[in-house]
C-alpha cells in the first residue's frame, strides 16, 4: 500500500499530460459544433481519406523511413566503436553525442540553414574554390539530413547500452567454437543486440514520422509531412476536428509500425522492446 | 598417453605493472587429465588463455604438437574450452548452443542433429534440445557447455574452474561425471581450479602455481605426499609447517626443540629448513613415550576423525586421529621418519583468505 502512495504524483501527471489531452484529441476528431452544439460525426475521420493526406503519409513514412536507416547504418558501428574495450576516449565521446541535446531543438535546426542556404558557409567554400554553388536546401536531402541529424543520438545510446552489456565470453566462446569475426557478429554480437536496435529505430522512427519543424525550417515550407499539414489545422485553418482525426490516425499507424518492429524484434531474440 | 600435444617454452605475460605469468615452461600429454591448481592471481586462468589463443604471451612460445601456435587466432585452434560463467548463447536453444560449432563448419544438418542428441546423451540432457538455456539450473547449463565444447570433438578441452559456481552436492556430483568423460571420450583435458580437493581428484597430472610461476609439477600422489615446498604444502591439504627447524646432519633433524630421525639427506649441517608434517601422520603417544610433550588445548569433532591441537614447547600441532583426547592433558608427540618432510627454508607467501576468492 505504501509503496502505491509514491506513484500518486505520477499518476496526476499521466491524467493532466496524456490522458486529458488524448481524450481531447479524441472529442476533437469525432465531435463538431458548427451548428453551435456539440454533435458526434465521422465528418472528420472520413476527410483525412482524401489522396492528397494519403500521399503527405506516405512521403512521411518514406522519408523518415529512409532518415531512420541512415540513421541506423551511421548509429550502429558507432555504437559498436563506443562499446568496444579498447576505445580510450568512451566517456568524451559519449558527452559529444550527448551535447548537441543540451541545445535547444529549433535552434540546431535553424543553425542547418546557415549551413546549407544558397549564401550559406558551405557553398561559400564551394564556390570560393571554385566548384560553384549547389542546391543543398528546400528537397527531401536538407529534410533527412535534419532528422537524421537530430535522431542520430537516440539511435546511437540504446544499441550502446545493450551492446556494452554483452558477455565478453559469450564472444569468446563463439570464437572458441570456430566463428571469425564477421559470424561472431552476425551469429552472436548482432541478434544479442537486438533490444537496443528495436528501441533505437523506435526512438529516431517515431518523431522523425511525426516532425514538422524540420521539414518546414530545411525545405522552407516545400515538403509538407503529415506533421505539417495536423499543425496548419490548428494554427492557420483552425480546424481542430481535422488535425485531431489525422493526429489519431498518425497514433494508430505510429502503434502498428511498433507492433512490427518489435515482433520482427522479439522473434529473432527472444527478448522485447517498446511495448 | 605419453607424447606432447601441447607445450609451454618460456611463457611471460605482463598486464601494466602486474606479472600475471612468470616465465613458465610446461607440457601437456596426449590424453592426459591436466590441473592448474593455485590460489587467485596466480596465473593459472592466463595460461589456460594463452593455450586457448584469448591472450597473447609477451614472450615464449605456445606449440600445439610441436608447432607454434603463437599466431594462430583462438577460432583456428584445435581446442575448445569450457567457459568459467557457461557463456551459453542466451538467444539460442539448448540444441542451438550445442550445434553452434559444427553448424560454423558447416557440417550437414542430419549429422549435426545426431551429434547433438548423442552429446546431449553424453551429458545426460537428452530431450532438452529445444528448451531455452535460462530456464536451465547451474549444473544442467555447465552440462550444456561442455556438450557444447565436446561435440567439435577437440584435441584439447580446456576447462576454466567449470564447477566454480556450482553448490557442494552438484560439484562433487559432476567431478566424477568430468572424470568418466575424460575416460570416455579420450581427449585431453587441461582444467583450471583453485580447489585443491578437487584437483587431487581429477587430476592424473597436478601443477601448483603460485605469483606466476609453478611451484610443482607431479601426479596428485606426489603432490601431496611430497611437497617441495613449504606453499605446496600449505596449499594442498592441511599441514603442520615448522619454520624453525634445523637439518642436524643427514637423516637427523631438529624439530620443535627435539631431534627426529628423517629420511631426508644432502642439506648440510645445522641448516635451518621448513618441516612439513601431515596432520594424520602426527601419532599421540603417552607423555613418557616421547622426547617431544604438548598439552591439548582443543579437540574437534570432524565427522571421520578429530581434529586435536597440541601445544608443544615451540610450534602448536595440528593432529587427526580418530581417538579424541581430554583437553589439557600432556601427550607425547612422535612422528615416522617417512613422514617429515624437509624442505629448503624459505619465506613462505600464504595468501589470506581474502585473495583466495577467485577474481
Amino acid at each position: 500500500m505504501s509503496k502505491r502512495r509514491f506513484a500518486f504524483p505520477y499518476l496526476i501527471w499521466m491524467t493532466i499530460f496524456i490522458v486529458v489531452p488524448l481524450f481531447l484529441i479524441f472529442f476533437y476528431a469525432f465531435t463538431d459544433n458548427a451548428s453551435g452544439k456539440t454533435l458526434f460525426t465521422l465528418e472528420h475521420v472520413k476527410a483525412i481519406f482524401q489522396p492528397l493526406y494519403l500521399k503527405v503519409i506516405g512521403r512521411s513514412f518514406y522519408m523518415s523511413l529512409i532518415a531512420t536507416l541512415v540513421c541506423f547504418v551511421m548509429g550502429y558501428p558507432a555504437a559498436m566503436i563506443l562499446a568496444s574495450k579498447d576505445f580510450s576516449q568512451k566517456n568524451t565521446m559519449l558527452i559529444l553525442i550527448v551535447l548537441p541535446m543540451w541545445m535547444n531543438f529549433l535552434l540546431r535546426t535553424y543553425s542547418w540553414l546557415s549551413l546549407l542556404e544558397n549564401e550559406g558557409l558551405i557553398n561559400r567554400f564551394l564556390v570560393s574554390i571554385g566548384l560553384g554553388q549547389v542546391q543543398l536546401m528546400y528537397n527531401n536531402f536538407a529534410v533527412i539530413l535534419g532528422m537524421v541529424y537530430n535522431f542520430l543520438p537516440f539511435m546511437i545510446l540504446p544499441i550502446y547500452s545493450v551492446l556494452v552489456k554483452i558477455d565478453k565470453s559469450v564472444v569468446e566462446a563463439a570464437k572458441d567454437l570456430g566463428a571469425n569475426g564477421a559470424r561472431v557478429f552476425l551469429r552472436i554480437i548482432f541478434p544479442l543486440s537486438m533490444p537496443g536496435v528495436v528501441s533505437g529505430i523506435t526512438m529516431t522512427f517515431m518523431p522523425a514520422l511525426s516532425t514538422f519543424v524540420i521539414s518546414r525550417l530545411l525545405s522552407g515550407g516545400k515538403i509538407t509531412l503529415i506533421g505539417n499539414i495536423i499543425e496548419q489545422q490548428f494554427t492557420i485553418t483552425g480546424d481542430w476536428g481535422l488535425g485531431s482525426a489525422l493526429s489519431l490516425l498518425l497514433m494508430v499507424l505510429i502503434f502498428i509500425s511498433m507492433i512490427f518492429i518489435n515482433k520482427y524484434g522479439d522473434e529473432s531474440v527472444g527478448a522485447g522492446g517498446l511495448l | 598417453m605419453g607424447k606432447k600435444i601441447i607445450e609451454l617454452k618460456n611463457i611471460y605475460k605482463r598486464f601494466g605493472d602486474f606479472t600475471a605469468i612468470d616465465g613458465i615452461n610446461l607440457y601437456i600429454n596426449e590424453g592426459e587429465f591436466l590441473t592448474l591448481l593455485g590460489p587467485s592471481g596466480c596465473g593459472k586462468t592466463t595460461t589456460l588463455r594463452i593455450i586457448g589463443g584469448f591472450e597473447q604471451p609477451d614472450e615464449g612460445d605456445v606449440l600445439f604438437e610441436g608447432v607454434r601456435i603463437n599466431d594462430v587466432p583462438a577460432h583456428k585452434r584445435p581446442l575448445n574450452t569450457v567457459f568459467q560463467k557457461y557463456a551459453l548463447f542466451p538467444h539460442l536453444t539448448v540444441g542451438e548452443n550445442v550445434a553452434f560449432g559444427p553448424t560454423i563448419r558447416k557440417i550437414s544438418p542430419d549429422i549435426i542433429q545426431k551429434d547433438v542428441k548423442k552429446y546431449l546423451e553424453i551429458v545426460n540432457l537428452e530431450g532438452y534440445e529445444d528448451r531455452d538455456v535460462s530456464t536451465l539450473s547451474g549444473g544442467q547449463q555447465q552440462r550444456v557447455a561442455i556438450a557444447r565444447a565436446l561435440i567439435n570433438k577437440p584435441r584439447v578441452l580446456l576447462l576454466d574452474e567449470p564447477l566454480g559456481a556450482l553448490d557442494l552436492k552438484l560439484r562433487k556430483d559432476m567431478q566424477d561425471e568430468l572424470k568418466t568423460m575424460h575416460k570416455d571420450v579420450g581427449i585431453t583435458f587441461v582444467y583450471v581450479t583453485h580447489d585443491q580437493e578437487e584437483a587431487l581428484t581429477l587430476s592424473d597430472t597436478v601443477v601448483v602455481m603460485n605469483n606466476g610461476r609453478i611451484l610443482q609439477i607431479g601426479t596428485p600422489v606426489d603432490i601431496y605426499n611430497e611437497p617441495n615446498n613449504a606453499f605446496v604444502a600449505y596449499f594442498i591439504g592441511e599441514s603442520n609447517i615448522i619454520h624453525n627447524s634445523i637439518m642436524v646432519k643427514d637423516k637427523l633433524v631438529n624439530i620443535d626443540g627435539v631431534d627426529f630421525n628423517c629420511v631426508d639427506t644432502g642439506f648440510g649441517q645445522n641448516t635451518p629448513v621448513d618441516v612439513v608434517v601431515r596432520p594424520e601422520d602426527v601419532v599421540l603417544v603417552p607423555a613418557d613415550k616421547a622426547d617431544l610433550k604438548g598439552i591439548v588445548t582443543l579437540v574437534t569433532f570432524k565427522g571421520v576423525h578429530y581434529e586435536i591441537w597440541v601445544e608443544g614447547p615451540t610450534f602448536e600441532w595440528k593432529v587427526h586421529s580418530t581417538l579424541p583426547q581430554t583437553v589439557g592433558d600432556e601427550l607425547g608427540i612422535t612422528v615416522d621418519p617417512y613422514n617429515i618432510h624437509v624442505m629448503k627454508h624459505e619465506p613462505l607467501e600464504i595468501p589470506s583468505e581474502e585473495t583466495a576468492v577467485e577474481v
